[in-house]
């Protein structure tokens, strides 16, 4: 139990992390895909900050009442900084998808999985 | 000057990419020669880079000055250079050879299309030269979503084929994400010298951590480079691509996964790590042999040209593959020299692909008959030299790295995977000599057979392409025999030097 | 002992010439005649090489020339010892009559395609001279694959549904066995760390579980077994004789099945060793498959109503004769065996050249068709019934000499079984060959009027072929040196017991 409670972070990003790949792999709706695929990287994305935070420590702002020398006192402040360009990374590969439905869409007028797999069947 | 060398090809491609999309403003033909001029360019100091780094070993360069674990890093040690001098020679030919198929396949999509594969190509150049983990994972998904972009311009179905191409390409970009996660967590580091200091020294019972981390990493990569049960994205994505953009990934995108993958396991996580610690390498060599057999076996049921060559990929890739998996200095040759082999073989299938296409508007194997070698003799002598590579037979390229893979196995005892390898070259036979027998024998209905003199060209209607769209191709096919006959050079001097340490 | 070489470039430049050739002979592919000039310079230029090299190899001194690293550790090696030299001395003689024959062939018959027939042609030459040469397994192996592909084009010549997959079995067969070749010289390499031929055999002194020489040696035998046909892996051999004439005669007598039982003696002798293959009972497998070759290869002969057939089942058991005579590791029988290679090559080709003729000129292709027909093509039939009496070993044809020294090689090694295999096949080869012979001299014919002989470009090379197995067969030494030639090599392999 304490192992549970004490690890409660975690536990949420895991959940977060299945219904993502819940979503990615059964949803037959190519933008519930998308929306798993978010969700997905956002659980790794909180997994990375989850990862910087150190019990009684504060941001990792200057505070003169911390001295600098006590790194124990700040969070890891790397982390945050890594996951700003993940973030960059996966607005950016959203943007891609969304064209990319976009123009899935322009051509079948759907974007329901099976039946685009039974169009590229067709043709 | 050498010491700025490997940031320069990064930035002559950043460059590049943005003066191409200015281009579009005005003066549009200059997307070609600019796009051209920057592969040909980053050659060059890929070339000087490989010369300088095989006379005086390795190098590194510092951004801005900060010195590593801090600081950012990039490295230039034999292994890099190597597969950056085969990436960026590589897309320098292929892109020399897509003015006119571009023109025909992308209409006026072609400035944009250019400026993404000058992106394509600074992800996959940044991967090779950097030192840094986290920074590695940018460049993965510069390069993935610029490939993404390359590919959903194509026919009919590629924006379908692109799509799930993203979705598995960003799932395994974060598996890689997490397992590196689970790794700085545990080192607090994230370049990967100070990290192959750190792990040696990491017990392993105690910390499971490392090896979720280099399950999920290698997971993530496997991936991006189509091994067996997780190479879903790649047939249609070769096959509905422009033919520009399949000979362009196909031969160096998955080439640059597999350098990730022995970076990783190799240099970062040490030889006895992945081979005795966790048995990462031999699971990898499984799924590998099973992916040669099932990519082969699929090849041969396939009719459209592209489409073979896609699952001849995902064979090969396995050969890769399975060379890791050996963990022995010849498995190591065997590996390295088929990322080169494999990329000059595909490279030059895919334009070949890309010549039927605009000279007779298809690749269908069904419908090849004997006109086309009338028609294209250079294309077709290319073809049957890179696919007889392909097959293994001697003195071509394609014969060497099998060569080394199969002392690999013996030398591990692994029978198996001897025969495998074996096997798999009778199976390249089967799809490539079906195409060969119909390329040269089947007489097309109406046209008799002359006798005596060779045939006269002259009575059809389209000959060869225009002779940018050849001589690629016979480069690749010339450099194929050179490669073969000249392979113990490239052992000694490039690949014996960048093996890895405690193998 | 052969431990004598010295460097010289002629090895290469025998390899080289009909390489250099091919693209002669592309270019000129509007021009025959220019382009059967090249082929016949090339055939000249090659023979001369080869003889030069003779004097040599007579003394027991090798030509050797390593070209470069084409692996670590392992050259790309060319070394004319008196092995290489005997069998090069063959191919090399004999391409120039098949030239010439299959000039009058292919005109007389209208084939198409002729330029990447000579072209081809050619190829197989410098590989099967490659192949001669080769002075490591490595380097045998780049030649015999490009053997294989350089062969392919021949055998689908004519492009026939029945050809094509005739060429696919083949390539089937062919690949296979340089697959399995691949992987027994890579184990050889693992195990012993040289590749290089060595006469008394690379693996001798060496000591290996017996489990692993046997498998091995059956890699070994698979690899090289099927150019050589041995059963069960000749039926390729049959089917291929979908090709035009002259490429059977080259096929059947000089290039293929020869660089195949080529390859077996090399792998006897040169990379185990006749003392390692008798003590691990090698050479008993290999005497088990060979005489089961030569007799039943002789019965399926008689059913063949098909002249070519028949002759593509003689050919696969007079090559387990060769193989048989290495098995038997006694001096007699590697030369007996090393000669029949010799003999076979001209009596063979000489029954492939009337083959050749006959169809040529009458269109037939069936024994039963071929009443009396030597009224109106006496001196090729003469011809076939010289080549005929010869394999079955009657003398002075020259296939008495080699069964001569096979026998005595039996006697040698004390195996009278072998000794019976031979003196049975023998009379089957008689059995089968004569009335082909009778029927075209005794018998009354039809549809033969307005028929005369073949052109003189084909009956010419097929009565040369015809007097050279007399003249060999009275004279062993003459010209080539074969018979020296061949107790040479016998006694650096057995260890001077002659």
């Amino acid at each position: 139990m304490a192992f549970f409670l004490g690890h409660y972070a975690y536990w949420f990003i895991i959940a977060l992390l299945l219904i993502g790949f819940y979503a990615i792999i059964f949803k037959r709706n190519l933008v519930k895909q998308i929306i798993g695929l978010s969700i997905f990287q956002t659980s790794i994305i909180l997994f990375w900050v989850a990862s910087a935070v150190k019990w009684n420590a504060t941001v990792p702002i200057y505070d003169p009442a911390f001295p600098l020398e006590e790194t124990a006192n700040y969070i890891n402040p790397l982390p945050h900084t890594l996951m700003l360009t993940a973030i960059v990374v996966g607005v950016a590969t959203l943007g891609v998808a969304f064209a990319l439905l976009i123009t899935i869409y322009k051509h079948y007028k759907t974007l329901d999985e099976e039946e685009l797999i039974k169009e590229m069947k067709r043709w | 000057m050498v010491e700025n060398a490997p940031v320069l090809i990064p930035v002559i491609y950043m460059a590049a990419c943005m003066l191409i999309s200015l281009t579009r403003l005005r003066y549009r033909w200059l997307a070609y020669p600019m796009a051209l001029a920057a592969t040909v360019l980053a050659s060059a100091t890929a070339l000087g880079i490989l010369y300088h780094v095989t006379r005086h070993g390795s190098f590194n360069y510092y951004f801005g000055g900060w010195v590593p674990p801090i600081g950012i890093e990039y490295v230039i040690d034999p292994l890099s250079a190597f597969v950056l001098t085969v990436i960026n020679i590589v897309a320098g030919l292929v892109l020399y050879h897509s003015l006119n198929v571009n023109r025909l396949e992308l209409g006026r999509k072609v400035v944009p299309y250019y400026a993404v594969a000058m992106l394509l190509m600074l992800g996959l150049n940044g991967i090779v030269l950097t030192g840094d983990f986290f920074n590695l994972f940018v460049f993965l998904e510069i390069s993935s979503l610029a490939s993404y972009g390359l590919i959903a311009v194509g026919e009919r179905g590629s924006a379908f084929a692109a799509f799930r191409y993203l979705i598995l390409g960003t799932v395994g970009a974060s598996f890689y994400l997490l397992g590196l996660g689970f790794l700085h967590l545990n080192t607090g580091s994230l370049n990967m010298a100070d990290l192959a200091a750190i792990i040696p020294n990491l017990e392993f019972g105690k910390d499971p951590a490392i090896v979720i981390a280099l399950v999920m990493m290698t997971v993530g990569i496997c991936i991006k480079m189509a091994i067996f049960p997780l190479h879903g994205w790649l047939p249609d994505a070769y096959t509905l691509a422009p033919s520009t953009s399949s000979a362009l990934i196909a031969p160096i995108g998955t080439k640059v996964a597999s350098y990730i993958l022995i970076r990783t396991l190799f240099f970062v996580y040490g030889v006895d790590l992945v081979t005795e610690g966790i048995p990462v390498t031999t699971i990898l060599g499984w799924l590998s042999a099973i992916g040669i057999i099932y990519g082969s076996i699929l090849a041969i049921a396939q009719s459209e040209l592209k489409r073979m060559l896609a699952y001849s990929s995902i064979a090969q890739i396995g050969y890769i593959g399975l060379g890791i998996s050996m963990a022995n200095p010849l498995g190591f040759i065997g590996a390295v020299l088929h990322v080169l082999n494999h990329a000059f073989m595909k490279a030059c299938l895919f334009l070949v692909a890309a010549n039927l296409r605009t000279q007779v508007g298809h690749s269908d194997i069904s419908r090849f008959d004997d006109s086309y070698r009338v028609k294209m003799p250079w294309t077709m002598a290319a073809f049957t030299t890179a696919a007889i590579s392909m097959v293994g037979l001697p003195p071509l390229a394609g014969f060497f790295s099998k060569w080394y893979l199969a002392l690999a196995t013996i030398e591990n005892s692994q029978w198996v995977f001897l025969a495998v390898i074996l096997i798999s070259s009778l199976l390249n036979a089967v799809y490539f000599f079906r195409v060969i027998e119909k390329v040269y024998m089947k007489s097309p209905s109406g046209v008799a057979d002359d006798a005596g003199a060779g045939n006269d060209p002259a009575q059809f209607g389209s000959g060869e392409p225009t002779s940018s769209m050849v001589i690629p191709v016979l480069v690749f096919a010339a450099a194929l025999l050179l490669i073969g006959i000249f392979n113990a050079l490239i052992v000694t001097t490039l690949i014996q030097p960048m093996m890895p340490p405690g193998m | 002992m052969n431990d004598l070489t010295y460097v010289s470039h002629i090895p290469l430049f025998v390899v080289l010439v009909s390489m250099a050739a091919v693209p002669l002979i592309l270019a000129s592919s509007r021009k025959p005649n220019l382009r059967e000039t090249w082929t016949l310079l090339a055939a000249g230029t090659k023979f001369l090489l080869v003889f030069s090299l003779l004097p040599g190899a007579l003394e027991g001194r090798s030509a050797v020339l390593h070209l470069l690293e084409i692996s670590p550790g392992v050259d790309l090696a060319l070394k004319a010892d008196p092995f290489g030299v005997f069998f090069a001395l063959i191919s090399s003689s004999l391409w120039i009559f098949t030239s010439f024959y299959s000039i009058g062939y292919v005109r007389g018959n209208n084939e198409h395609k002729q330029t990447r027939y000579f072209a081809s042609f050619a190829m197989c030459l410098s590989a099967t001279m490659g192949i001669a040469f080769s002075a490591n397994l490595l380097t045998f192996i780049i030649f015999y694959e490009i053997l294989t592909i350089s062969t392919y084009p021949l055998v689908i010549h004519k492009e026939t549904p029945e050809s094509i997959s005739g060429g696919r079995q083949y390539l089937l067969y062919t690949l296979t066995a340089g697959l399995f070749l691949i992987a027994a010289a890579a184990w050889t390499y693992q195990l012993t760390g040289t590749m290089d031929f060595k006469p008394g055999g690379l693996f001798a002194g060496t000591s290996f579980p017996g489990s692993t020489m046997t498998v091995l040696f059956f890699l070994f035998l698979a690899g090289v077994g099927v150019k050589a046909a041995i059963m069960p892996l000749h039926s390729w051999l049959p089917v291929a004789m979908v090709a035009p004439t002259p490429v059977s005669a080259l096929l059947h007598a000089v290039a293929v099945v020869k660089s195949g039982v080529f390859g077996v003696i090399r792998v006897v002798g040169f990379v185990f060793g006749p003392e390692v293959m008798a003590a691990y009972g090698l050479n008993i497998i290999l005497a088990s498959f060979a005489g089961t070759t030569i007799i039943v290869a002789s019965l399926i002969a008689f059913r063949q109503d098909n002249l070519k057939r028949r002759l593509a089942y003689s050919t696969i058991g007079h090559l387990s004769y060769i193989v048989l005579g290495a098995a038997l590791l006694s001096p007699s029988g590697f030369t007996g065996g090393m000669l029949h290679i010799a003999t076979h090559a001209t009596m063979k080709i000489t029954l492939f050249f009337c083959a050749g003729a006959i169809y040529v000129n009458l269109h037939r292709e069936n024994i039963s068709q071929l009443n009396g027909i030597g009224k109106i093509m006496p001196w090729t039939m003469g011809a076939f019934a010289i080549g005929s009496l010869g394999l079955a070993g009657v003398p002075p044809v020259n296939g008495f000499v080699s069964k001569w020294f096979l026998a005595l090689g039996a006697l040698e090694a004390d195996h009278l079984v072998v000794l019976g295999i031979f003196v049975l096949s023998g009379l089957l080869n008689a059995g089968y060959f004569f009335p082909i012979v009778h029927r075209a001299f005794f018998r009354e014919g039809e549809h033969l009027e307005g028929h005369g002989e073949a052109s003189a470009l084909m009956v010419v090379p097929l009565v040369i072929t015809a007097a050279l197995s007399v003249l060999i067969g009275m004279r062993p030494d003459l010209f080539f040196h074969f018979y020296e030639l061949a107790s040479l090599v016998a006694r650096s392999l057995t260890g001077g017991l002659l």
